[in-house]
């Protein structure tokens, strides 16, 4: 076992892993935060996407030993309280929710594709989502959920000027 | 006295009814990664169970031996066939012919043969490499027509033959003008749901067992568990976990059993999940079909008849095979008047993985040959696909060949018609790379590729069908508390992202006028709701839950009478010192049993639709990409748009991946490709966009007149699409899902078996 302290959602947690672990089985398996999906564990899936040091990640695919001293952050950190964010929001509103399974990780990777392109185009966001598998909505309605997203995030930019 | 819905508006505006396209009630916990899948489940002190699982198809179990497993560290149970408490074996509706532990032999790769239960997964799973296993190795059969010979070797003491249904239909011997044939295989497709099987049983002071779980039917795990944990039904109480989908996968039980006996044993919590990699050795998956056809029609394209033979590969048990089989046979002319029509229709049991329930259920297997056959009858007949479609397709009081009239459903010229007209892309441009088939991983500019348009349609029964007893529960109760009226809705359906939870709150809305209603955890301390299966929820607990408020708000009327009120001008809390419950078991009207000839009533209702494709095939390299997928479906109602669209769309993600992408590939009985590496399964970029047309015809018997909507968009997709790739290739690609090879080089894929269609394929002939 190796301990590591990592800053997980603005939080510092210390904690003792595995040297096989992955950084998907401490968030869910020992830190409590079972938010991040395990689907696949191959980095096929993006269920588990998270931030590290705010880079879009596979959390299965990251060695927890390898995140020592560093920054985490994951679906539980988006929303402030009962008040969601503007992805998660459009996420509710447009139906691109069914089981719900890949949403975590879709809501993750969307944060990540706004953040660097606040107006993607049709191809930039089925580019940006293509790691992350949904077998239930055909994606119809998660396009249409980055595509309102971006739209009130760049209205709510406008607001605050 | 039967009350009609209090009009919107009466009072004040109650939002989130029926017709609105209402966010799921549990959208915002999904997204912000609180809701609770059964993977998730954790207990302080819980156990981890691991299955050792068959490496042989088929092979006679010599010896057992545990005690080496049982002694290592944090190992808490080892259990084997022995160790089963009750009942031995197993299966879905009664079938019960699989063993809970392998019982002296394997049949399938990945048979469970033992189980563990230690302190933490990595413990169970070393044990289970350290049972002790000997083998003596069976001959295995694969090929399911083989399988069905009478000299075939028994496989299993009920015998290689899951089902057989056969339907003769006006005269076998009919003659026509103009005759088809064709012979089709049907690989294996996978469910493939995002959240694995997963559950936690927990033990009970009484020597009972709580086990949450992630299922599509509640009361039939039940039914299955409790014999086996030789416990009264009381004393086992199941309830839904979350769900991450399911498409039929979670109809037979997993790990239910398992973690159940493992909790009982060690008088401890047990969770067990499986990996990716198990979950596509632990659950049944779609059946692979061989399909002979032949049709006859006149010169004009009238269908005079219609003779096929289905093989349909069950695996190793028999699990849902016999329905699905019966669908098969039923569904296999399609939605046409077809006047005359043999067919024969066999489930086969090999030493292949067990197969079962899959969106779309018998009636996606028959769809991909009836719809080639009936392209092949046009070109004959020098008709368009639309053409022959409009001309033969069935309208109100026309029956199916299985004599069933058809009842509540637009004609389906006008499906056929209304799919047609939506608009189509526009020609390919291949600005970008991107757009080319195969994406940026096509390295040519684009100059072999070829447009295809593709028509399919194809329909299927809602609810259970031949004379099960299907019914569903659902329990309201309407009460008053601080801040005024609220209802409680307890249902056993289980949601698995279809979205029927919500269809049942806005039912209830609806019927009772009022806002806040909440949703009671399913369970089995509320009667069946059947299975999340065969489109039925919306159907079956859609009337029950409208029922049971309808009975609620009868007695609302009461007491309003009793006070001289009347209800509509009356604060509800006033009425509500004392709650009010109904109960209400809803059963649809009874369908007939099959009968020896295949012609009976044995369907309560059916959902159609039409879908077209456009696709861009690059000819020289065999890659395909599907521009756009138009669709035409009637809902009867749509209850809650947002989701019948997102049903839509999803039920043809899963077309278009059988189309051109998704196989279970299978060699000696060995599943190849499990994982998501190899299993593919549409990602954003493989899915077109979807342009639909969804129709409301109201169906007498429905509620609000709905349909089922979930299977229809799977059903005839997956032949739309290949019709598509065959109108660009000018290959006749038999064979789903097609690949590169089949359409550069034309492969063929017959099965080496000669059976004229129609003929009992118990008789087949070689070469
Ligand atoms: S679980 Fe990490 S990519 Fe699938
Ligand atoms: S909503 Fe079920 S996998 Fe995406």
């Amino acid at each position: 076992m190796t301990r590591i302290t990592v800053t997980v959602n603005g939080a510092r947690e210390e904690t003792a892993v595995e040297a096989h672990e992955s950084l998907l089985t401490t968030l869910r398996e020992r830190l409590g935060l079972p938010g991040s999906k395990n689907a696949c564990e191959q980095g096929e899936c993006g269920s588990c996407s998270v931030l590290l040091d705010d880079v879009l990640v596979c959390a299965c695919l990251v060695l927890a030993a390898s995140v020592d001293g560093r920054e985490v952050r994951t679906v539980e950190s988006l929303a402030d309280g009962s008040a969601l964010d503007p992805v998660q929001r459009a996420f509710v509103e447009t139906g691109a929710v069914q089981c719900g399974f890949c949403t975590p990780g879709l809501v993750v990777a969307t944060h990540a594709l706004l953040r660097e392109n606040p107006e993607p185009s049709l191809a930039e966001i089925r580019e940006a989502l293509s790691g992350n598998l949904c077998r239930c909505t055909g994606y119809g309605q998660i396009v249409e959920a980055v595509q309102r997203a971006a739209k009130t995030m760049y209205l709510h930019g406008l607001d605050d000027e | 006295m039967t009350l009609a819905p209090p009009r919107p508006g009466a009072r004040v505006k109650v939002r989130g009814v029926i017709g609105e396209p209402a966010p799921r009630e549990d959208a915002v916990p999904k997204v912000k990664g609180e809701f609770q899948y059964a993977s998730d489940l954790w207990r302080e002190g819980m156990l981890h169970g691991a299955t050792l699982r068959s490496p042989y198809p088929f092979a006679r179990i010599r010896k057992v031996d545990v005690s080496a497993a049982a002694k290592l560290p944090g190992v808490r149970a080892v259990l084997t066939q022995d160790d089963v408490p009750g009942k031995k074996t197993y299966g879905l509706m009664d079938r019960d012919d699989q063993p809970v532990l392998a019982d002296g032999y394997v049949r399938f790769v990945g048979e469970p043969v033992a189980v563990v239960a230690a302190d933490t997964i990595e413990q169970a799973r070393a044990a289970t490499k350290a049972i002790v296993l000997e083998y003596e190795v069976l001959e295995p059969t694969f090929d399911p027509i083989a399988a069905i010979q009478p000299s075939a070797a028994k496989l299993h003491p009920k015998g290689n033959v899951l089902e057989r249904v056969r339907i003769l239909h006006g005269d076998p011997a009919a003659k026509a003008d103009v005759v088809v044939e064709g012979e089709y295989e049907f690989a294996m497709q996978d469910q493939a749901a995002l959240g694995p099987e997963a559950g936690l049983a927990i033990p009970r002071e009484d020597g009972g067992v709580t086990l949450h779980v992630a299922t599509q039917w509640l009361h039939e795990d039940l039914d299955q568990l409790a014999p086996c944990l030789g416990l009264p039904e009381s004393k086992v109480r199941i309830v839904l976990s979350g769900v991450g989908g399911a498409f039929g996968a979670r109809e037979d039980t997993s790990i239910q059993i398992h973690a159940c006996l493992l909790a009982l044993k060690t008088r401890r919590a047990v969770r067990m999940t499986y990996g990716r990699e198990e979950s596509f050795f632990g659950h049944v998956h779609r059946h692979p079909a061989r399909l002979f056809y032949a049709h006859g029609a006149t010169k004009k394209g009238e269908l005079v008849f219609v003779r096929a033979t289905i093989v349909l590969d069950g695996g190793a048990y028999a699990s849902s095979s016999s329905a699905v089989v019966a669908n098969a046979g039923s569904f296999a002319a399609g939605p046409y008047r077809v006047p005359n029509a043999v067919v024969d229709c066999v489930g086969a049991r090999t030493n292949n993985p067990p197969t079962g329930a899959m969106r779309g259920f018998g009636a996606v297997q028959s769809c991909f040959a009836y719809e080639a056959q009936m392209d092949k009858l046009a070109k004959a007949c020098g008709l368009d696909a639309v053409e022959i479609r409009m001309r033969n397709g069935l309208v109100e009081g026309d029956a199916i060949i299985t004599s069933q009239p058809l009842v509540g459903s637009a004609p389906i010229a006008e499906i056929v018609r209304r799919c047609a007209s939506l608009p189509l892309p526009e020609t390919a441009a291949h600005r970008d790379q991107s757009e080319l088939p195969g994406g940026h991983a096509n390295v040519t500019r684009g100059e072999g590729v070829v447009r295809g348009v593709g028509y399919a349609v194809g329909f299927k029964n809602v609810c259970y069908s031949n004379g099960f007893d299907d019914f569903a529960t659902a329990r309201v109760r309407l009460f008053a508390d601080a801040e005024g009226p609220l209802a409680r809705v307890h249902t056993a359906a289980a949601e698995v992202g279809q979205g029927i939870n919500t269809v049942q709150l806005q039912i209830a809305r609806t019927e009772l006028g009022i806002e806040r209603v909440e949703l009671e955890t399913a369970d089995t301390n509320v009667g069946s709701a059947g299975s999340s299966s065969a489109s039925r929820q919306t159907w079956m607990t859609g009337h029950a839950v409208l029922q049971a408020c309808r009975e609620v708000r009868q007695e609302l009327v009461r007491r309003a009478e009793r006070e001289g009120l009347t209800l509509d001008r009356t604060d509800l809390a006033d009425l509500l010192d004392r709650p009010i419950e109904k109960t209400v078991t809803y059963r649809h009207q009874d369908t007939e049993k099959r009968r020896p000839d295949g012609q009976s009533r044995g369907h309560v209702a059916f959902m159609f639709a039409a879908h077209r494709a456009v696709v861009d095939v690059d000819v020289e390299t065999g890659l395909v990409k599907v521009v756009q997928v138009a669709t035409a479906q009637d809902v009867g109602k749509a209850i809650n748009p947002l989701g019948v669209i997102g049903q839509i769309e999803g039920g043809i993600a899963q077309g278009v991946g059988l189309a051109v992408m998704e196989e279970l590939i299978v060699e000696k009985g060995r599943i190849r490709n499990a994982s998501f590496t190899d299993y593919l399964i549409p990602t954003i970029l493989d899915m077109p966009p979807v342009i639909a047309d969804v129709i409301e015809h109201p169906h007498p018997d429905g509620p609000y007149g709905a349909k089922g909507v979930g299977e229809a968009p799977t059903i005839s997709s997956t032949a739309a699409v290949v019709a598509a790739i065959r109108a660009a290739t000018n290959r006749d690609l038999e064979r789903v899902p097609v690949r590169p090879d089949d359409i550069v080089f034309g492969t063929s894929s017959r099965s080496g078996w000669r059976i004229a269609p129609g003929d009992d394929p118990r008789r087949a002939v070689r070469g």
